[in-house]
């Protein structure tokens, strides 16, 4: 894994996991949890999900805003630099002044959490996979799953599939479709080009390409119109961690069904919860965290703005905390 | 979620690939081949069986459901909640009509039906087809159309000059490039419903409080 130089660890328990420290902050594996201390409280969680949610953080860059591992650990993106908190948006830990913040150096905190899960995550385990096509999270130290914890999350340049862009998924390349959605068209467009257009007319079939998805509640970009990028992803299960927006993002449900859960960001309360079946379109605000529930695999896309603009409209208040008023 | 077919006992009868039932066999098998070996670890399988067959659902202009914003303590105006193929469904052919809008970004629902004007793009935009066939022909102009600058497409008067550079014809779940400086013109023989990735322009249609979950 990269960085090692960044990463504080130590020599493997007796479970034969190492330990890892970042400022005050200590994470420790046995068989079945995480133990996380620092210097005014501790806090442990079930392996698997922790797991789960670490892999997101990584894979994601630490994502926009929040990314709550559980309703008391998790990081908060500023983008070059990242807090690593505990309790900090959980009103009762916020009450009682026990809520822990630290801030890293983007490269040190993405350093330790690679090392963190090259280390804790055994071979027969992949943090990407649905629970029905992974092995288990817990037990002692057994192998490495090396090629899971470090795939390249893919984001197309201008659309997937055009030459010199990201390549379209085939069983040939290791993406066959995905036991849930077996009876997805895998037809592709017919396309007619005029010599010398090669690289502007092109076509694609995109639910066959999500069909083909060997990862959940992970999205890739797909298509760039300026900052807007269609991040779709296919999603089973329970979405891994729950996200803190620092922005407006919306969610257009392309098959099937998820349930989300949506909650006030800073204290956790409930706020709603958002029903979504193929064809409804929803904006998920900037000052809620959600978590979403999809009982059967279903495609999602992620409609994000990546806009260089937002990071300081947020910093100053002035990022629109709903998209429209009507 | 519609989920078809029964849990994975039956073998379809000639199938040469493997089953989930038979994956099951195996996993049995090799259950109790580590239960011989190491007696002292019980319920080491997967659990339940999956079922053999799943079935996905999309959306169409003839069937959509739409699920909705519950709500505990909130406004579910907040949400801008709306069904793509409902919009579609209370449209004219080829009108623009916003389903999402990030800041000067949206994502619009067009029902395609019949021929299309031409239009010009000044920058990419990508058309993702979510029901029915569209045919989408693409066209270099002799001379710019539009300022590379300015955001959203606008339609051309009349036939647009410049080289056909191809076709694209386009079912339900596939995407098409609208290459930045192009000309594009779809047409559906049947009513259709396109998604269409772009920035707010002079024909984007704005009409939240018709199409958005209120109470
Ligand atoms: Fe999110």
């Amino acid at each position: 894994m990269s960085n090692e130089s960044l990463v504080s660890s130590g020599e493997a328990n007796e479970h034969g996991y190492r330990p890892f420290t970042l400022g005050g902050f200590h994470f420790d594996r046995d068989e079945h949890f995480v133990h996380i201390t620092w210097p005014t409280g501790r806090h442990e969680a079930a392996i698997e999900p922790f797991l789960k949610a670490l892999m997101r953080d990584v894979a994601w860059n630490f994502f926009y805003g929040t990314v709550n591992f559980d309703a008391v650990i998790g990081t908060l993106n500023h983008y070059g630099n990242v807090d690593l908190f505990a309790g900090r948006f959980n009103q009762a830990y916020r009450e009682a002044e026990l809520d822990h913040t630290e801030n890293f150096p983007h490269d040190e905190i993405k350093a330790t959490f690679e090392a963190m899960l090259g280390d804790w995550v055994n071979e027969s385990f992949d943090p990407f996979a649905a629970p029905q096509e992974t092995g288990s999270a817990y037990g002692l130290k057994s192998g490495a799953n090396t090629a899971a914890v470090t795939r390249t999350r893919i984001a197309a340049n201008r659309m997937v599939g055009l030459p010199d862009d990201e390549p379209l998924r085939s069983d040939e390349s290791g993406y066959p479709v995905n036991r849930m959605f077996a009876d997805v068209d895998q037809t592709e467009p017919h396309v007619e080009v005029v010599p010398g257009f090669e690289s502007e007319v092109s076509a694609f079939n995109f639910f066959a390409y999500l069909s083909r998805s060997d990862v959940t509640w992970n999205p890739s970009v797909v298509s760039v119109c300026r900052d807007s990028l269609f991040c779709p992803t296919t999603e089973e299960f329970i979405l891994p961690i729950i996200h803190g927006n620092d922005r407006v993002e919306w969610f257009v449900q392309l098959s099937d069904e998820i349930v989300w859960e949506v909650e006030d960001r800073d204290t956790g309360k409930p706020r709603a919860k958002v029903i979504m079946k193929a064809g409804d379109c929803a904006a998920m605000p900037a000052d809620i965290r959600h978590q979403g529930f999809s009982p059967k695999r279903s495609m999602l896309l992620v409609w994000e703005n990546n806009s260089s603009e937002l990071p300081g409209q947020i910093a100053r208040g002035e990022a629109p905390v709903v998209p429209v008023r009507f | 979620m519609t989920r078809a077919g029964g849990v994975g006992t039956g073998r379809p009868s000639g199938a040469p690939k493997k089953t989930p039932a038979d994956e099951c066999i195996w996993n049995r098998v090799q259950q109790v081949v580590r239960w011989v070996q190491h007696p002292h670890v019980r319920n080491i399988d997967k659990g339940g069986v999956p079922l053999s067959k799943y079935t996905t659902v999309f959306g169409s202009l003839d069937h959509f459901e739409k699920g909705g914003v519950e709500v505990i303590n909130d406004d579910p105006k907040n949400y801008v909640f709306s069904n793509m193929f409902e919009v579609a469904k209370g449209s004219k052919p080829w009108e623009k009509v916003a389903v999402a809008k990030n800041q000067e970004y949206v994502l619009e629902a067009i029902r395609a039906e019949g021929t299309s004007e031409w239009r010009v793009t000044p920058h990419d935009e990508f058309a993702l087809v979510v029901d029915g066939e569209v045919v989408i022909e693409l066209l270099a102009p002799t001379a710019p159309l539009v300022d590379p600058g300015a955001s959203g497409s606008r339609a051309v008067k009349g036939e647009p000059e410049g080289s056909p550079m191809g076709t694209v014809t386009a079912g339900r779940g596939h995407m098409t490039l609208l290459p930045a400086g192009r000309c594009y013109r779809m047409s559906a023989a049947k009513p259709s419903v396109v998604l269409l990735q772009t920035i707010e322009g002079p024909d984007t249609i704005l009409r939240w409080a018709d199409i958005c979950q209120k109470f």
